[in-house]
């Protein structure tokens, strides 16, 4: 139990938290444009692959690390392009065309990375995003390690999210995205698209997802290896949900998610964890999803429209 | 004698096609500043589609719109709504999770400004509010609201942009009787500020009562065009069907013995739409009962009830000795008939075929299956006997169901269900929708199942339906039920007081 | 832009669509070899050389098809049904463990085969009772669960295989032990390397097209496939049928990894499935979730996958280009699908 308690205490602990809720709330809030505006993004999972895998070769090539999350935002927003005019004015299957952007935008990585490093076999590193070191803010005990050490790109999610939520809530722009996942015909009614808003969302939010896999490549670790979003995707669309689709509240629940996995991490290292095999600190954060899932199941805040194709005209 | 006020809208020559069929044929029509015109037809005379043409959801095929002497862009319901035309449609366009204050405001600001503060939206539409007689809360959510305060947010939306001209669709069919009332004060105090009104209607006595001129429509083409004050409700009647089919009226008929008893039954609430409250019915052999009432009050719950759908929470539902199970097989298992609201969503699959969609509820007995082996070759006959009985227009019974027109899809599922001989018939909302000649169809076919001896419990939102059809007419308001007044026993104007909830305290 | 439905369709439209939708997938297979700097006709006919050329290749093909044609299946089964089976590598999985239990000795011949059989497909139904029943009690949208435990079943297999069923004589590559041999599936034909997987799994795509076109059954999947609403409406018990569909899909996908330990590997390793399950969804829809479509699409996906290892070896193209083909595919296909019934009007 002591173990527990230093663990929850100690400085590196709170940094590695916030740490590893910035990818989650990069992608957690993509994904919340989009269902805001009533389509479900299953690309999520490839489109933060291809996040990863673009924001890093960019940089292995050269370019500067903000150029490198532009890259990463640019790829996203392609496949983000590709899943909206798929799903909205053509109306195919939001599952299907999200599972398979998810599939394409995976092996489109892979397929690069083997023909940019055929002979590879340990990944090459780039260097990445330093923690900050601001004057007097760092400096301030525990709060400086862990809020003002952070990495520039932490912070961009931060501010990020904020975004999103003054947005979505106070300015005509963001009402008209709600509008779309609610009614499409009442946004069609007041004279706006609502293909326009839709697929506008959807690339919007695919590319903050791919800024959300660049965070894993260019700041967690340094290099893009396979398999490294690992179900994270899926995990921010449970994110979502637990939220109940509103920044603020999602925000928390990745942070509450990254927390559990910070401490599953350092739970290992103790005599508690030395009994329990290591898969099952690894199986927590994927099932907490689940049971987040749980927890929300009475959804009366569901966007009303999220995942109904709008046709207009259709008698 | 040439009217001197200006033209605001004028219409010419407007033509839309679908496929094969003709919607709008050179329709052309004019509306003056100030005024109030009617659009009369019955269901499929292309009322709609000429409304939808207007503020730009469709596009016309030949013809075209004027506005205040300008060319209205087709296909642009933006250009629609700058042009100073507002809608209030049918099926309101509203966001039930937003606000009052923010549908209204969806769309009326730039979306790359920061937008107005909320407290001038709120203000301004607190100052039309009282301009046009409009009561609304504008921090309330739409989805609480009523039927009829969701309408005064619909007109609120136009009047907050500056309409003006308003088209209204169907604007009476969901309100009661003093609804409709405060409705018209709203709308002439519209008119005296210098708007002018288009509205649909089918509802001949609201005709008469406020518009200044009626455009008759049918089959896509103008019939006649005419002075309210110089032609009658039975004229302009005769213009709407052409004179050729009088709606069945059902002779009186003697009740049999009580084939279901509700008594006292309670269900919950569902979000807005209330649940049973303490309900008495009884449906009797060889009865029809009409139940009257704005959409909303209650109906689902009781159609869902006797559907099987739902349970009551308290109170007890009896056929012939109360019921060990309930469900929606074990409805159709005791032979209670089941027409359901909505034929789409509800009724049929669209794609599936016709023999399919026959079979839907009867596909597990013994005649259309065998140890859980389908026998498609009986369900394909039983389907091209009702094809046959019932007149359904179709490719064949291999066809999808989606292809029918709604008229014959509803003539499908009043055959699947009427073919094994039902005790009891659930018809809810049975001939929305539908043109005159389905109308008297399965009206007529209504009308035979009771003479038959079943009992029929006719939902329905036209009060000239009830009181044509029914032999006891009770009325449902916020879940309550009314007791049954005997046909003829009570005008239409008593009637909606019930509606309106009047009456009830009384007998409480 | 608007879609407009075509009342009936004509058999050109519904069957030059789909071979469009391939034609293009083959563009890209050029475009992408091209970029690769390989010769785009020449890595195409390596790949078909690599599926088909020889018979220990064709026989590749058809031994990597099997699985597929399992979880094809499964993911046919459930989407018709509109249940989201994201999760039949999960299910794939627990079929695989249930062959390893019940084949490395507790039971003997004749009963090991048919008996580890049924418990795979058992095994492999619980695995996506839960989410289902998360559906149809508490409306938890089956997606994101099902593709969750995936990844939870993965790390249980590792758990398994670095712990209670760790192989003893393993070279410490972790494994489990050896299936006994009579609880291996035969060879169809002696000293070929097909095993009787392959016509197990035919049997499974003649079984499930006749649930679904003659049973009643096969007729509540589809109808809840198509709208719920007016099946629950109609009578029919929807939750149930859910049920069961779901025990149907997650048995057949158990079967694909019940087949690959019993007929092919004959040991369970963390790397059984490259991905069977989630190859399954693309598949089911290349086939149109048509059963018998199945067979003929699995041995497509499988074709590709083959050729392109093989292809990648002499080429030089890296093997991912199958994984783009079939994505791409998979795109195509529904785009055509929805253009059989639909014209699109640009006005």
């Amino acid at each position: 139990m002591s173990d527990l308690f230093d663990i929850l205490l100690s400085v590196s602990f709170w940094a590695a938290a916030i740490r590893i809720a910035s990818p989650l709330i990069f992608a957690t809030m993509g994904e919340l444009i989009c269902e805001r505006a009533g389509v479900l993004n299953l690309g999520i999972e490839g489109i933060m692959v291809i996040g990863a895998f673009a924001g890093w070769m960019a940089v292995y090539l050269g370019a500067p690390l903000w150029l490198g999350v532009t890259a990463a935002m640019a790829a996203g927003m392609l496949f983000g392009l590709l899943h909206a005019t798929l799903t909205v004015p053509f109306g195919l299957s939001q599952h299907v065309v999200g599972l398979g952007v998810t599939m394409l935008a995976t092996a489109t990585s892979y397929f690069a990375y083997r023909l940019a490093l055929p002979e590879v076999t340990s990944p090459p590193k780039v260097t990445p995003f330093a923690p900050m070191d601001l004057p007097v803010l760092s400096d301030i005990p525990f709060l400086g390690p862990v809020l003002f050490q952070q990495t520039a790109l932490t912070w961009a999610a931060l501010i990020c999210a904020g975004l999103v939520g003054f947005v979505l809530f106070r300015t005509p722009l963001g009402l008209a995205v709600r509008a779309a996942g609610e009614n499409p015909a009442a946004v069609e009614a007041q004279g706006l698209s609502v293909t326009g808003l839709r697929m506008g969302a959807v690339v919007v939010g695919s590319g903050l997802m791919a800024v959300g896999g660049s965070f894993l490549t260019l700041s967690a670790f340094s290099s893009f290896f396979f398999e490294m979003v690992n179900g994270r995707g899926w995990i921010c669309i449970a994110l979502v949900v637990f939220g109940a689709w509103r920044p603020g509240k999602a925000v928390l629940g990745a942070l509450l998610f990254a927390a559990f996995d910070a401490l599953q991490i350092r739970l290992q290292q103790t005599p508690l964890g030395a009994h329990l095999p290591y898969q099952v600190f690894l199986m927590a954060p994927y099932l907490l999803s689940i049971l987040a899932l749980i927890l929300m199941s009475r959804r009366a805040e569901v966007p009303a429209a999220l995942m109904v194709p709008y046709r207009k005209g259709e008698r | 004698m040439t009217d001197p006020r200006d033209v605001v809208m004028r219409l010419d020559r407007i033509t839309k096609r679908f496929g094969a069929l003709t919607a709008n044929d050179a329709i052309s029509l004019t509306l003056r500043r100030g005024e109030v015109v009617a659009l009369l037809g019955e269901n499929g005379a292309g009322k709609t589609t000429l409304m939808n043409i207007l503020f730009g959801h469709y596009v016309a095929d030949d013809g075209r719109v004027e506005v205040f002497g300008e060319p209205l862009p087709p296909g642009n319901p933006r250009a629609a709504l700058a042009a100073g035309v507002g809608m209030v449609h049918q099926h309101f366009t509203l966001a039930d999770n937003l606000t009052v204050l923010d549908n209204i405001r969806l769309g009326t600001e730039s979306l790359f400004s920061r937008g107005a503060s909320r407290a001038t939206a709120r203000a301004r539409v607190e100052a039309l509010s009282r301009d046009f007689g409009l009561a609304v809360h504008p921090d309330a959510r739409v989805g609480s609201l009523t039927v009829g305060e969701r309408q005064r947010v619909e007109i609120l939306k136009a009047l907050y942009r500056n309409a003006r001209i308003l088209i209204l669709d169907e604007p009476t069919a969901v309100l009661t009787p003093q609804e409709a009332e405060a409705l018209f004060a709203t709308l002439r105090r519209a008119i005296a500020q210098g708007l002018s009104i288009l509205f649909i209607s089918h509802k001949l006595h609201e005709v008469m009562a406020i518009a200044d001129r009626c455009v008759v429509l049918r089959h896509g083409k103008v019939v006649g065009e005419v002075a309210t004050a110089e032609t009658s409700g039975a004229e302009l009647a005769a213009m709407m069907v052409g004179g050729e089919i009088a709606l069945p009226e059902a002779r009186p008929a003697t009740a049999g013995k009580v084939l279901m008893r509700l008594d006292g039954v309670t269900t919950p609430d569902k979000g807005a739409a209330p649940g049973l409250k303490r309900v008495t019915l009884d449906l009797r052999a060889g009865e029809i009962v009409g139940l009257a009432g704005v959409s909303g009050n209650g109906q689902a719950a009781l159609a869902d009830l006797i559907s099987g759908l739902i349970l009551p929470g308290s109170g007890s539902v009896t056929m012939d000795g109360p019921l060990a199970r309930w469900s929606p097989r074990e409805a159709i298992r005791q032979g209670i008939a089941r027409i359901p609201e909505d034929r789409h969503k509800t009724g049929t699959i669209a794609d599936f075929t016709l023999t399919e969609n026959a079979v839907l509820e009867g596909y597990w007995q013994t005649g259309f299956s065998k140890a859980g082996l389908m026998d498609w070759r009986a369900a394909e006959s039983f389907a091209e006997g009702i094809i046959a009985a019932y007149d359904v227009r179709c490719p064949g019974p291999a066809a999808r169901i989606r292809l029918l027109s709604g008229g014959n899809m509803q003539k499908l599922i009043l055959g699947r269900v009427l073919e094994p001989g039902p005790k009891i018939i659930l018809a809810n909302q049975p001939v929305r929708g539908l043109d005159v000649g389905a109308i008297a169809y399965v009206q007529s076919r209504l009308i035979a199942a009771r003479d038959g001896g079943a009992a029929v419990l006719l939902i329905s939102e036209d009060l000239d339906e009830i009181m044509g059809l029914a032999d006891v007419i009770h009325v449902m308001s916020e879940g309550r039920l009314s007791p049954g007044f005997a046909r003829g026993s009570k005008t239409a104007a008593e009637l909606g007081l019930w509606m309106a909830g009047q009456g009830f305290d009384h007998a409480a | 832009m608007r879609l407009d439905p075509i009342a009936a369709p004509p058999l050109s439209r519904q069957i030059g669509l789909p071979a469009l939708a391939l034609v293009a997938t083959l563009l890209v297979a050029m475009a992408l070899a091209l970029i690769a700097g390989a010769d785009p006709l020449a890595t195409l006919g390596l790949i078909a050389k690599g599926a088909f050329g020889s018979k220990f290749a064709a026989l590749e093909t058809l031994n990597r098809a099997t699985p597929l044609i399992f979880t094809g299946l499964a993911v046919a089964v459930a989407f018709r049904a509109k249940l989201w089976n994201i999760g039949a590598e999960a299910q794939l999985y627990a079929g695989a463990i249930v062959a390893v239990l019940l084949g490395t000795g507790a039971l003997g011949a004749p009963l090991v085969l048919p008996v580890s059989a049924l418990a795979a497909m058992l095994a492999g139904a619980l695995v996506l009772l839960g989410p289902v029943v998360l559906k149809t009690r508490l409306g938890v949208d089956e997606v994101v669960t099902t593709l969750l435990l995936n990844f939870v079943m993965l790390l249980f297999v590792s758990y398994l295989l670095e712990g209670p069923m760790k192989d003893p004589m393993g070279m410490g590559w972790p494994k489990s032990p050896a299936l006994i041999k009579e609880a291996r599936l035969p060879r169809i034909v002696d000293g070929l390397r097909l095993h009787w997987g392959f016509a197990l799994a035919l049997i499974a795509a003649v079984v499930v097209w006749v649930i679904q076109s003659r049973t009643t059954l096969g007729f509540e999947m589809r109808a809840v496939g198509q709208n719920r609403e007016a099946a629950r409406f109609a009578g029919m018990p929807v939750n149930v049928v859910l049920v069961k569909t779901a025990l149907l899909s997650g048995g057949l996908a158990a079967l694909a990894g019940w087949s690959e330990v019993a007929g092919l590997k004959g040991h369970l390793s963390s790397d059984l499935s490259p991905g069977f399950g989630y190859t399954g969804i693309i598949v089911a829809m290349l086939a149109l979730l048509h059963p018998l479509g199945v067979v003929l699409s699995a041995l497509f996906v499988a074709a590709i996958f083959v050729g392109s290892d093989s292809m990648s070896r002499a080429a030089g193209v890296p093997t991912y280009i199958a994984d783009m083909l079939l994505a791409t595919a998979l795109l195509f296909m529904v785009l055509a699908l929805m253009l059989t019934r639909y014209r699109v009007v640009w006005k």
